[in-house]
């Protein structure tokens, strides 16, 4: 018989891992992968939590157009959000740079109510109405998009604007660290808006958190952006994060970059010439043949009333 | 003299025409995103401007490593240069005007970008016109003076690039930084000759 005196280094008999279990090991290995593959794709993908605001069942809204909506494929793969890249394949590629939590709005400049506010604050689930909006680009392309959102008009009044509040400002996340688009100068970081008071009350202008029933995809301007549907595309700023009512017109990020191009206003208007793009006809996004552009996007009644005496070529 | 090889020529042009055959793919399959008409106009612009300027390295090339047997290739360049542009005009021409040819008379007359454009496409005309050798040996020394329309044209494509771009001008910088040491290397050539000549 064999008499072994253990030393100090061998392994006890209670550390060694049984046979079973050890035969176990890649099954092991496989559910860890399993786990943190899970994990990693829950902080990656649009997480629940915002997606709480959504209501299952949204109001309809009267301003919604009966037209067919445009493939939600291409309106989440096919924009402008040069915060994310320049092209339009970028922002969705890129669209898990934009970090959307924890996020706050800052609401500043003439209001009884300025402060911190979180986007549920701001909106409250049950208000959330379906519009579905015609939306033009500058760039002579157009969509129908079926956004989730409250009228930007009922949010701003409860944060009490003084009568000095002439103009509403509007700021898009400034985070050159994240967004690889604001680490060259090709607009003037961080993208400003800016809209009359009175526009910014109309109640087409949705406050939006959502589309095609869902919580807005990040390179559709999540968490909460604006949708002004009677103005070029560029006017509807994403991912806010400063709402400041002031006195003076506000800078716009494009207008900045190109004055003789891109003016304060930009109403959608086939009438004012663009030294780029002819505004006369637009091709609907999935179409093959061009439409004729319609004053104010086709939201002439609605709005027509806000630029009565303007000159419009001149205010364009 | 390197002795020519028989294969080479068909096989840079089919590689030349690489890019078409995956545009034209591309739009078969509906690869090219929800655009494509879009990116079909964009994509073969660009092909008509890289061709361009490849079709501009290829003296610079000779006189450089005397690479004498590229020569033979720079007709063929040229052309496929012309070729893109032409899809190129004509994808402007259906898609974006549907033929509607006020419309497009207006659209020259009042953006820049189109009138160096069409300018551009203009001058390669004439220059796919006399490619031949048949032609460029009855020219003569008037043939060399025309062709020298290269230079104009693909300076008005840059002009094109650079005034339909919004606000990313790197690409189009790219372009005009290679096109302007391509034009160096030509203007460094002049002086040393008329030096050397006097």
């Amino acid at each position: 018989m064999l008499i072994r005196t253990p030393r100090a280094s061998d392994e006890k008999e209670f550390a060694v891992t049984p046979r079973k279990l050890y035969q176990q090991r890649r099954q092991f290995m496989k559910q860890c992968a399993a786990g943190a593959a899970w994990a990693t794709a829950g902080w990656l993908l649009p997480s629940e939590s915002s997606a709480s605001l959504i209501p299952s069942n949204p109001k309809r809204s009267p301003y919604s157009t009966t037209e067919e909506w445009t493939d939600k494929q291409a309106a989440t793969h096919y924009n402008n959000f040069y915060e994310l890249g320049y092209g339009k394949t970028d922002p969705s590629r890129r669209a898990h740079m934009l970090i959307t939590e924890p996020w706050t709005v800052t609401v500043e400049g003439h209001c009884e109510k300025p402060g911190t506010y979180s986007v549920e604050d701001l909106i409250r689930s049950e208000e959330i109405e379906e519009r579905i909006y015609r939306l033009r680009c500058v760039e002579a392309w157009s969509m129908v998009i079926p956004w989730l959102g409250v009228s930007l008009g009922s949010v701003l009044k409860r944060l009490q604007p003084t009568s000095q509040a002439r103009y509403v400002a509007f700021q898009t996340i400034m985070d050159p660290e994240n967004l690889p688009g604001q680490r060259r100068d090709v607009l003037d970081w961080p993208y400003v808006e800016g809209l009359r008071i009175d526009e910014a009350m109309h109640p087409l202008t949705l406050l939006t958190v959502g589309m095609y029933g869902k919580v807005l995809p990040n390179q559709n301007g999540a968490p909460i952006r604006i949708v002004v549907p009677w103005k070029y595309g560029f006017k509807s700023i994403k991912s806010i994060v400063r709402i400041r009512f002031v006195e003076e017109q506000p800078p716009t990020a494009w207008n900045r970059a190109t004055p003789h191009e891109y003016g304060f206003y930009s109403n959608v208007n086939p009438t004012v010439r663009h030294p780029r793009w002819s505004q006369r006809r637009e091709r609907r996004i999935g179409e093959f043949g061009k439409r004729p552009t319609l004053m104010f996007n086709g939201y002439e009644e609605e709005v027509a009333s806000l630029y009565a005496g303007m000159d419009l070529s001149k205010y364009f | 003299m390197i002795r020519p090889v028989p294969w080479v020529a068909p096989a840079l042009f089919l590689l030349c025409l690489a890019p078409a055959v995956e545009l034209a793919h591309g739009l078969y399959t509906n690869a090219l995103g929800p655009n494509p008409l879009e990116t079909l106009t964009r994509d073969t612009g660009k092909w008509t401007l890289r061709f361009l300027l490849l079709t501009l390295t290829i003296s610079p090339l000779i006189r450089l490593f005397q690479w004498q047997f590229l020569l033979r290739y720079r007709r063929l360049l040229g052309l496929i240069a012309f070729q893109y542009g032409t899809i190129h005009l004509t994808t402007y021409l259906w898609f974006d005007q549907f033929f509607d040819w006020a419309e497009i008379w207006l659209d020259i007359l009042e953006r820049p970008f189109i009138t160096a454009g069409m300018s551009a496409f203009v001058m390669l005309v004439p220059l796919a016109l006399t490619s031949s050798r048949w032609a460029q040996r009855v020219m003569g020394q008037a043939w060399k003076r025309l062709h020298r329309l290269i230079y104009v044209s693909a300076f008005a494509g840059l002009l094109h690039y650079f005034w339909l771009t919004r606000a990313d001008f790197l690409e189009p910088a790219i372009y005009a930084i290679l096109f302007a040491l391509l034009m160096l290397a030509r203007i460094r050539r002049t002086t040393t000759v008329s030096a050397g000549e006097s």
